[in-house]
């Protein structure tokens, strides 16, 4: 019927947990690492929450695995958009670099 | 009490087959994974002309992310508001979990402020969506784009939890109200989610 209420998991563990990968992820650029390190860190720590959100909050974990299947396309999507995009960009950069390196001054920093 | 048993099992045709509880549910998620394309295509065009741009600015250096790490807090405590507002509605306990789903309003409420703030006090330093005194002008465009396109969503968020909660306070039974509050969650904690991608991306890269 209309409620079947399924379990509810320990909401504030979760919260803690989201809490502290906050602060690993504002600790790790602050790290004396390759940029590369860094970045893939990144990707790794923001992928880690959203998991924990979509898991225990959005309550997937409880879900048909079907339904995660659904959760979980335009992720993939997402990420091979990126390198559909990037030959178009890298023409555009060809372009424009040596365009801006001839009329643009170097950036003040 | 005819009319909620109406709404609620006894019109539906047939057993939905991925959440068994409730087409609306399903419903949710089918929008949630439409309007995670829209963000996923956004973010994933933002690092496509990031990577291929000679003078993009270190977002770290102009935006700063104190603020915005307040607001990851704040909109994360929100999500926990959130599944307490549920939790005490399962237990039949309306009057905490309509408790609770205000908090989350009022949480995304101080989240669209203090993004307004953050814009306000960008803008004032020469951040506009048409160029920016840092280098490619299209950081400008990209930024106020996604966290815009976000903070819509957040404020549409809020519209919809407070008129849940007016659905809450005038359905006598708890149990009632029960589906209509999951789905809105589902709604918010996918706010979240996407936050917590922009954040990464757009502010700690």
């Amino acid at each position: 019927m209309a409620t079947t209420e399924h379990k509810h998991p320990n909401y504030m563990a979760i919260f803690w947990y989201l809490a502290i990968l906050t602060v690993v992820e504002i600790a790790v650029i602050y790290m004396p690492l390759a940029k590369f390190t860094i970045g893939v860190l990144l990707c790794a720590l923001a992928l880690g929450k959203a998991t924990l959100v979509a898991m225990y909050f959005m309550h997937l974990k409880f879900e048909t695995r079907t339904l995660g299947m659904v959760a979980v396309t335009p992720l993939v999507i997402a990420t091979l958009l990126i390198f559909v995009l990037l030959p178009d960009g890298f023409a555009v950069m060809k372009k424009t670099v040596g365009v801006k390196a001839s009329t643009t001054e170097p950036a003040k920093h | 009490m005819s009319q909620a048993a109406s709404i609620h099992g006894a019109v539906e045709p047939a057993e939905s087959p991925l959440t068994p509880e409730s087409w609306g549910k399903l419903g949710m998620w089918i929008f949630l994974a439409g309007d995670a394309v829209g963000f996923g295509t956004l973010l994933a065009g933002y690092g496509a002309m990031r990577a291929t741009s000679a003078d993009w600015p270190s977002p770290y250096d102009v935006l700063g992310i104190n603020l915005t790490a307040l607001m990851t807090f704040l909109l994360i405590c929100s999500s926990v508001t959130m599944v307490k507002a549920l939790e005490w509605l399962g237990k039949g306990d309306k009057i905490r979990a309509q408790n609770f789903l205000f908090y989350t309003a009022l949480g995304g409420a101080i989240f669209v402020s203090l993004q307004a703030y953050e814009w306000t006090h960008l803008i004032h330093r020469g951040l506009h969506i048409n160029g920016n005194p840092w280098g490619a002008s299209l950081f400008g465009t990209s930024f106020f784009l996604v966290t815009g396109f976000h903070g819509l969503h957040v404020t549409g968020g809020v519209i919809y939890l407070l008129s849940i909660l007016r659905v809450v306070a005038k359905r006598p039974q708890p149990a009632a109200s029960y589906n209509a509050v999951e789905i809105a969650g589902l709604y918010w904690h996918f706010v979240d989610l996407v936050w917590i991608m922009v954040f990464t991306f757009m502010y700690l890269l």
